[in-house]
């Protein structure tokens, strides 16, 4: 018998190195009958390392678990689901094409005389959905025409109802879901702790962390930063412990910025006079000085990566011309932008921004290299002392500059590409979404450098759909709407003015 | 305690070559043939020239070997080359033609003087392997340009070109005997000439890929070609590149070719060999998805895969057999090399150090 305030689930000392990174360094977690505890930190802290090793999917190199008092060392996912500890991802894990009861009971359907028991499977599967998490649906008809908040309850449903789940790990669930959706599961979620389930649940968001959670565990760089009862700890002091700095960075980025404002020259360094095309981006015009930020703002679609790739070459203009230095651009290649002197860091990181195979430092080179051309080599003594030097400066984690850039984390990945169009002395730096997916601390100092670029004279666009950092790192901002410029603001504008802007004129 | 770590991270990085996994197959066949073909290892010198079933290999694997280097740089730009038979075919019908034309005359002519030819040799070769770079040019421009798909692109002159081969020397096999362009297949200067022409390309693409910045560009369009679009990477002329020097080294393959059985056969000249060529890049561990590459480790693939038919000729398997017998021995060599049988032998190292 043990006794009550025994955890129901014990990690002491869990270690795990990858090449090059400590994933976790020593930390304990613990969770209690009936608990709900996040689990949060930035972008590899180490919180899918941990839940992976207490799935099975990686080994821990030390470290024990202990699960109602008994050590166990969890094999695999399916043996982790088999001793009672199981995982909901993002991602559903289900077939969207059969229906609810399917899904649920797949596998381990009833039978009768050698055929499913359809009637039967209908019952239980309904039971099943009553009983776990309380909610009544029509289990016949296919997964595909629920909303996904539903879809992700039928997989919680599924993943108790298989081995009477004593743990539920839920990772990231509610990334995908609207507001009434995340209630929706935070009620099956309250539901599960009255029956006594331990859930882990890991989450961006801070808010939700408040609404839902019994305890906070903070983990950062692998390290455990510390466990907290969630009515002990304020917001500002939980995203302090996650980005392991004070919130005093930030005004010291408005202060560089105010000082960087004062270095704007007046001549015009890139001009787009009605420049457009066709099912991409309506003719605009924009004027970018030597040491200026200029902001984009504007929902998801309505233009702005479409303007930097016309500003970049990488697509060709139908109307309209580019000047930069006062001289018409007629080379719209990307190769022509690199020669005048002008960066894009693209918008989808994966896609269109690392080569992932190569290495660190011939991602940095590479765009330096296609200005260069075939047969003018860099040596490698050059391109290694390059690939130093962006590291250094850029703060980018990685064990060397030969480390096959797929290795690393999203942030440093994103410094990378960063580095790659440095190095190239561009005057003009376009950077869509460079934030984007990536943690709070490195966020902050891509911003900043961002403005300190901006101080030295290197004239920038930033685009980003998180109207707060736009705001703090532009001197000036357009507003897109629907393909099309709609407004230009300089100086200090609120947020709510640039809000109104984007939604049309309806006040 | 020092040991064991130094020893495996010796292992690591061995293993990590990319030549590692071709060679140890290479070496795991010729020592199967150690343990069951006698005298296999037997090398003789007759008149300072070596002769042996060592040297066959190399010899026999020559035109295979020529292949992969220009297959190597298509596949790793994410292409694929299915035309290179047939590219060997036209080839050795032009400098076929070039030194018998009889055959244009629609006449049968047997030359049997061993110095007749109607072209000097160097017009020969520079003609021929004129004509398979622009077969790679075409190869190139419609998966460059016109973006049709590589195995659709190539298999245009995979299919046309035996007919074009056909066409050039009027659908007749022509005899070559010009003594001199026998050299090419057949002469020996200690060891086979083919094998010098083997070394010279290696070392040639290995000097322009390696020693500018091509090679990297070739792996970064395999790998992403839009990151490398956007990077200001020419990927067109990338791919344009890497076809044109698949034609090229296919060129040279077929003047080996036909100068190793003295004709020029449009018909069986290169026939099926771009599957060869295909497999020993796969062996020589270059992704078929594109992306990092090696040559030498191609041209080891492409012994291993002259290594599996003789070794099997050598063992008596029938010549009708051959095919059926090469294809399971090549799935065993993909199976034991697979990602997981080679995780598994990296693993060793690191395993022997926790005992």
């Amino acid at each position: 018998m043990s006794e009550s305030n025994d955890y129901l689930l014990a990690m002491e000392g869990i270690c795990k190195a990858f090449p090059g990174v400590q994933a976790l360094d020593t930390v304990d977690f613990s969770l209690n009958r009936g608990e709900i505890h996040c689990l949060v930190g930035e972008n590899g802290a180490g919180k899918s390392t941990l839940i992976k090793v207490l799935t099975g999917v990686d080994r821990p190199e030390a470290g024990k678990i202990s699960l109602d008092g008994k050590e166990i060392h969890p094999r695999s996912p399916q043996h982790a689901q088999s001793l009672g500890i199981s995982t909901v991802y993002q991602e559903i894990n289900l077939c969207p094409n059969l229906n609810v009861a399917e899904n649920i009971l797949l596998g381990r359907e009833p039978h009768k005389g050698g055929r499913i028991d359809w009637p039967k499977t209908k019952i239980l599967a309904a039971e099943a959905l009553k009983r776990i998490l309380d909610i009544g649906i029509d289990v016949t008809k296919p997964l595909s025409t629920y909303t996904v908040a539903i879809q992700q309850m039928v997989a919680i449903a599924r993943a108790i109802d298989i081995t009477s789940a004593k743990i539920l790990i839920l990772d990231e669930p509610t990334s995908s879901l609207d507001a009434n959706e995340t209630q929706q599961l935070f009620k099956a979620m309250r539901k599960l702790k009255e029956d006594g389930v331990g859930i882990i649940f890991i989450t961006h968001f801070i808010s939700q962390v408040y609404d839902i959670s019994d305890r906070i565990t903070v983990l950062r760089n692998g390290k455990l930063v510390g466990t907290y009862e969630t009515d002990s700890i304020t917001r500002v002091e939980l995203i302090a412990k996650m980005i392991g700095r004070s919130l005093s960075d930030l005004d010291e980025m408005s202060s560089i910025k105010l000082e960087s404002s004062k270095q704007i020259k007046s001549e015009v360094l890139l001009k787009a006079i009605k420049l457009g095309r066709i099912e991409s981006i309506n003719p605009f015009n924009l004027e970018l000085h030597s040491g200026e930020v200029v902001g984009l703002a504007g929902l998801l679609g309505s233009g702005r990566s479409e303007i930097a790739r016309v500003l970049f070459g990488a697509d060709r203009p139908d109307t309209g011309v580019i000047e930069f230095n006062g001289k018409a651009v007629t080379d719209h290649s990307p190769l022509g932008a690199i020669k005048r002197g002008i960066a894009l860091c693209p918008e989808d990181r994966k896609a269109e921004g690392i080569v992932d195979d190569l290495t660190v430092r011939e991602n940095i080179i590479l765009a330096m290299q296609a200005n260069n051309g075939w047969f003018h080599y860099l040596r490698l003594q050059e391109q290694y002392a390059i690939a130093d030097k962006y590291i250094e400066m850029l703060n980018i984690a990685t064990p060397s500059a030969d480390q096959p850039v797929k290795n690393l984390s999203g942030g440093n990945q994103q410094k990378v590409i960063l580095a790659r169009w440095l190095a190239t002395k561009p005057q003009v730096l376009i950077l869509d979404e460079p934030t984007r997916g990536i943690d709070v601390g490195t966020k902050a100092e891509i911003q900043k450098l961002v403005l300190e670029l901006a101080d030295e004279g290197m004239s920038c666009v930033f685009i980003s759909s998180e109207l707060e950092e736009v705001l703090r790192t532009s001197h000036r901002i357009a507003v897109l709407r629907e393909r099309e410029k709609v407004a230009e603001f300089s100086g200090e504008v609120d947020e709510h003015t640039i809000m109104q802007a984007i939604a049309g004129s309806e006040s | 305690m020092n040991k064991p770590a130094n020893f495996s991270r010796t292992w690591k990085k061995i293993t990590e070559n990319r030549i590692f996994f071709p060679l140890v197959l290479f070496l795991l066949i010729l020592f199967f043939d150690f343990l069951f073909i006698p005298g296999f290892f037997n090398i003789e010198n007759r008149d300072g020239n070596l002769y042996g079933s060592l040297i066959d290999i190399l010899r026999n694997g020559s035109v295979v070997s020529l292949l992969a280097i220009g297959m190597t740089l298509v596949i790793a730009t994410g292409g694929i080359d299915l035309s290179v038979g047939a590219v060997m075919a036209i080839s050795a019908s032009v400098a076929g033609i070039l030194m018998n034309p009889s055959a244009l005359k629609n006449e049968v002519f047997f030359v049997t003087d061993p110095t007749y030819t109607f072209q000097p040799l160097w017009v020969v070769i520079c003609v021929a392997l004129f004509v398979a770079i622009l077969c790679g040019l075409w190869n190139g421009m419609l998966v460059a340009y016109m973006k049709i798909q590589p195995m659709v692109a190539t298999l245009i002159l995979m299919i046309a070109g035996r007919g074009i081969a056909q066409l050039i020397t009027n659908g007749l096999r022509v005899q070559i005997t010009y003594r001199p362009f026998s050299v090419i297949g057949q002469g020996w200067f200690i060891l086979p000439f083919s094998l010098y022409i083997v070394l010279f390309m290696l070392l040639a693409t290995w000097l322009f890929t390696r020693r500018t910045a091509i090679g990297m560009f070739i792996e970064s369009v395999g790998i992403n070609f839009r990151s490398s679009f956007f990077s200001g990477v020419k990927e067109k002329n990338i791919k344009l590149l890497v076809y044109i020097i698949c034609g090229l080294t296919a060129g040279i393959a077929g003047l080996v070719a036909s100068s190793n059985i003295r004709t020029s056969d449009a018909n069986n000249i290169g026939l099926f060999t771009e599957l060869d060529a295909i497999l020993a890049v796969v062996i020589g561990g270059t992704s078929m998805s594109g992306g990092r590459f090696s040559l030498v480790a191609s041209v080891i693939g492409a012994m291993v895969m002259q290594a599996v038919t003789q070794s099997m000729y050598a063992i008596g398997v029938p010549a009708f057999a051959l095919q059926a017998i090469k294809a399971v021995v090549v799935i065993l060599v993909i199976l034991l090399f697979s990602e997981q049988a080679r995780n598994f032998i990296r693993s060793l190292g690191s395993k022997k150090q926790e005992v």
